[in-house]
């Protein structure tokens, strides 16, 4: 069962020449193999090119190197670019593009000896919240496979749930890492913006995407984050700030934390889920933190201003992909009009165009201050009040979901429900904080997340107190049945 | 149609030019900026739009324009946005430029211009501001198809905009003229127009002569030489003084100006215009400049074109046109001071009219550069001492300048060489002076019974006999004595 065990266990197992890279290589790709068509949350392997990444892995171990991710596999969500890999962003429109390099985040964590098995299904585009909008088809969630594994992370998040590799990476925009997270019933951590580098990410919403890890614990997502992160030169937005050592602040006792509880998360909660963040309240009391209450008032607003400003940026991002260079190109265009119509409009799926022509309309002349610069107004003023609670408190908790996962099909053809499913993630994005999603119980049998959110580079202290829960909670133990065989 | 005519309208020109910085790579990758490369073999990834890769600011870029803010007293801010202004085409691999819009980082300076008539002008620039180059599409040797070559895209560009401060094509290409020298001052652009690292929009309206308000503008597009400017603002100006006389509105619209018809064509109207879009760069921060980067882009500021000519003027006592020539760039300026330091400030005229006349003919003849003149200032310096010591005449001094352009050598050498040393030995002339007049006995009794015009007859006579040797000073001096019969 060696899909059970931590990376920290993993890791000693490698060191110790107990196991190679390759056995554990091999022993994630035929489970990839055997699990992925139930899931979908694979789309592109190179078995060869892993197994040779194990090899050299060994080889590194052999000569007495060391380190804690040193022959660890993981999965890549597709949006991250793979040298002469393809690369597809979960869209038509890339999907013959072979990516020329690698994204800094690959780079970093093969630098780091880890092994990509894959990359991971997405929606398209990273848009959406139910991973229904990927061109390769929905992933599945592997507590229920007839309900969505959130998004647009959730190949990620059901490969980590469903232990195809003990590391996923993700990105999250609005919510793509913790919410996909949550239904999965896994932990996923999107630090603060600047803290990973997004050279070689594929933008979606550029002053709103960020990098990070799913794991199966906060002690699993500690180091592989270290090693992500940092000031990247190729990144004008990554911030050039020295990364603390997450690994050895997870050890730090709770007593005096203070944990703020946002009003506006617990305002209308299900009561089911509000019992159980009660329950998980009385866990970090238990390890001497204090709660208060808070109030962001103007947080509410986040969601209608997320989706002025998201759009907006994507409209502009995508435009790169006109068939020109790169990517889908319709056959036989007969102008260039037509080339860009057609490439344009075949390659991309429907919501993807959605948010291309609402942030097309939002910037364009006479709707620009009425949308766009009021939505920017907003937005400081959401991040202004986030300072100002955490002038009171270390960290802000409250729920990642308002609802367990949902079934396929269910939201699909309603996109503000849809949006709404962010409701409780989009205000971190939008003020650039680091937030962490870890489960903390189930809801009619399904796996439901609580959230952590810290201010600007707490991500010590968010991972700290997520592990401090963990050590004293088993619900990240908590796996879906039937993947173990 | 001469703009400088007309006694009813008044001419406002505007203009936008657009100065690529001469840095080594481009503004937000760092590919080459070399010209002439063959297609996309400077193109990075960046400048090729791929997924994933994102723009970091050349540090260049920015110092070069803050040197150019800086040189018209313009504010630099201290805080400067980029935006995207959003539009399609195949030269553009983004779909959109990265430019600046609402806060650029030189905002409102000015620069002196002088009119022919000798009068001074003030211009107002409005803002400078960096932005990328596009690529460009190749529509020649491909059947059925264009090509887009990414070379020049990402390419950075200081687009520099004036005030509608110019009252006439002339003053335009003054203008124009300046910014021209200017940039080449600071070293920040190589000026080259036939390659397009130097080119401008210009608006041009007209109204009725005391009307407060202006008339209708037209933008006129990518004009590549200062005659174009010119050509195209002439004919523009007429075109929309014959619409308005004819009972027709000027259109706000964009036109091309066609260089082989001399004229301008629509190419589109202010209702078909794009709608650019615009908004910050979320992958680039606000650029933040302090004031000690400034304080050491000022320190590195050369002596500017103005400074220069107003020094050139007091120092040298020389009028405000040869001062203007003559610091016109920086290669003349210190071509001519290193003549200076070898014949001395009192002899400033001489050499400016060497360096505007002989020099520059050369110079324009061949068609070479300054700094690769093939007569040197301590050259051109050695061949005006020996017409200051009365060596040579001024007149010889044009051979031997000649002579040392087309063969090298000092002026000394040139002068033995080809025995051009003027006679001033007294008695060798008056020996040819006596044989003259023994000669022309005729002359010589018509001159003295009052027919002085023949003075210059024996002039030319003696000349000739001395091969043009004979110091001329000296030469009037003995043959006056000679003719009135002093010494028989």
């Amino acid at each position: 069962m060696l899909h059970t065990l931590s990376i920290g266990e993993l890791a000693e197992l490698l060191t110790s020449k107990r196991l190679s890279s390759v056995e554990l290589t091999q022993h994630f790709l035929a489970r990839i193999e055997r699990f992925n068509p139930s899931l979908n949350a694979v789309i592109t392997q190179d078995a060869a090119r892993s197994l040779a990444a194990a090899a050299a892995a060994d080889a590194r171990i052999g000569r007495g190197e060391t380190g804690p991710l040193l022959g660890i596999p993981l999965i890549h969500k597709d949006i991250f670019c793979t040298d002469g890999m393809r690369t597809s962003c979960g869209s038509r429109m890339l999907d013959n593009f072979v990516a020329p390099y690698d994204a800094t985040v690959v780079e970093r964590l093969a630098n780091a000896g880890m092994i990509m098995l894959g990359k991971a299904n997405m929606d398209e585009f990273a848009m959406g919240s139910s991973n229904e909008t990927s061109w390769y088809g929905p992933v599945r969630n592997p507590w229920d496979t007839s309900r969505v594994p959130g998004g647009s992370s959730g190949g990620s998040a059901a490969a980590t749930a469903a232990r195809f590799a003990p590391i996923a990476t993700g990105t999250d925009t609005g919510g793509s890492i913790r919410q996909p997270a949550a239904l999965t019933g896994i932990t996923g951590i999107k630090p603060t913006y600047g803290r990973v580098s997004r050279y070689g990410m594929i933008a979606f919403a550029s002053s709103l995407d960020q990098a990070g890890v799913f794991a199966r614990s906060a002690a699993d997502a500690a180091p592989v984050l270290q090693a992500m992160a940092g000031f990247d030169p190729k990144d004008s937005t990554s911030v050039d700030a020295p990364v603390p050592d997450y690994v050895a602040a997870l050890r730090n006792p709770l007593a005096g934390l203070k944990i703020g509880l946002l009003a506006e998360f617990f305002e209308g909660l299900d009561p089911r889920n509000a019992a159980l963040l009660e329950a998980a309240l009385d866990v970090f009391r238990a390890l001497g933190a204090e709660t208060r209450a808070v109030s962001l008032p103007s947080l509410p607003l986040s969601v209608p201003t997320y989706y002025v400003v998201a759009p907006a940026e994507c409209s502009s991002n995508l435009s790169r992909f006109d068939g020109v260079r790169f990517g889908y190109r319709c056959q036989d265009p007969k102008d260039l009009m037509d080339l860009y119509q057609r490439s344009r409009g075949e390659g991309f799926g429907a919501e993807v165009k959605r948010r291309i022509m609402t942030g097309t309309y939002v910037l364009s002349a006479g709707y620009f201050d009425a949308y766009y610069v009021k939505a920017q107004r907003v937005r400081q003023l959401i991040t202004d009040e986030f300072r100002a609670a955490f002038g009171e408190v270390d960290l802000l908790l409250g729920a990642t979901t308002p609802t367990p996962a949902f079934a396929l099909g269910e939201k699909v053809d309603d996109p503000v429900t849809m949006y709404l499913n962010d409701v409780y993630t989009i205000g971190a994005n939008l003020a650039g904080l680091p937030a962490l999603s870890m489960p903390c119980g189930f809801i009619d049998g399904l796996p439901m997340g609580l959230q952590l959110i810290g201010p600007h580079f707490s991500e010590a202290r968010v991972l700290n107190a997520a592990h401090q829960y963990q050590l004293r909670t088993d619900w990240h133990e908590r796996r879906p049945r039937g993947y173990d065989a | 149609m001469s703009d400088s005519v007309n006694q009813d309208w008044e001419v406002v020109i505007g203009l936008e030019i657009h100065a690529q910085l001469a840095t080594r790579s481009k503004i937000f990758s760092g590919a080459a900026t070399a010209y002439g490369a063959a297609p996309n073999t400077q193109a990075s990834l960046v400048d090729l739009a791929y997924p994933g890769v994102l723009p970091v600011l050349n540090a260049e870029a920015v110092r070069m324009a803050v040197k150019f803010g800086l040189s018209i007293g313009a504010t630099i801010a201290e805080r400067s946005i980029f935006a995207r202004k959003n539009y399609f085409y195949p030269d553009l691999p983004k779909g959109y430029q990265i430019s600046q819009y609402e806060d650029p980082i030189v905002q409102r300076g000015t620069v002196a211009i002088l009119l022919d008539d000798g009068v001074a002008k003030t211009v107002g620039i409005t803002r400078a501001h960096l932005e990328e180059d596009a690529g460009k599409s190749l529509h020649e040797g491909l059947a059925n198809a264009s090509g887009i070559d990414l070379n020049r895209a990402g390419t950075p560009l200081l687009e520099i905009v004036s005030e509608p401060d110019m009252r006439s094509a002339k003053e335009a290409v003054a203008y124009m003229k300046k910014i021209h020298t200017l940039v080449r001052y600071l070293e920040i652009c190589d000026g080259n127009m036939q390659e397009g690292s130097f080119r401008c929009d210009a608006n041009v309206s007209v109204r009725p002569r005391g009307q407060a308000t202006f008339g209708t503008r037209v933008e006129i597009k990518n004009l590549n030489s200062f005659r174009f400017v010119e050509k195209a603002i002439q004919y523009e100006v007429g075109r929309q003084i014959d619409v308005i006389d004819s009972g027709g509105r000027v259109v706000q619209e964009t036109r091309l100006y066609d260089s082989d018809k001399h004229e301008t064509r629509s190419m589109r109207s202010k209702e078909a215009a794009n709608d650019y879009r615009y908004f910050p760069d979320p992958d680039l921060l606000p650029l933040v400049i302090d004031s000690s980067f400034i304080d050491a882009v000022r320190a590195s500021l050369p002596e500017l074109p103005d400074a220069k000519a107003a020094r050139f003027a007091t120092d040298f006592g020389l009028s405000a046109y040869d001062a203007g020539v003559l610091s016109a760039s920086r290669e003349i300026g210190a071509y001519f001071e290193a003549v200076i330091a070898e014949v001395g400030a009192p002899q400033a005229k001489l050499a400016a009219n060497w360096v505007m006349g002989e020099l520059s003919s050369a110079l324009n003849r061949d068609g070479v550069e300054i700094d690769a003149a093939r007569v040197s200032p301590a050259g051109l310096a050695g061949l005006i001492a020996r017409i200051v010591d009365g060596t040579i005449s001024g007149k010889l001094g044009k051979d031997v300048f000649e002579a040392m352009w087309a063969d090298g050598g000092d002026a000394d050498s040139v002068i033995a060489a080809k025995g051009l040393t003027q006679i001033t030995d007294v008695a060798a002339i008056e020996a040819a002076i006596d044989a003259v007049i023994a000669a022309n006995p005729k002359q010589l009794a018509d001159y003295r019974a009052g027919k002085e015009k023949l003075f210059g007859f024996f002039v030319g006579q003696v000349m000739k006999a001395m091969a043009g040797k004979a110091n001329p000073a000296q030469l009037n001096e003995s043959l006056k004595a000679k003719l009135s019969g002093g010494h028989g």
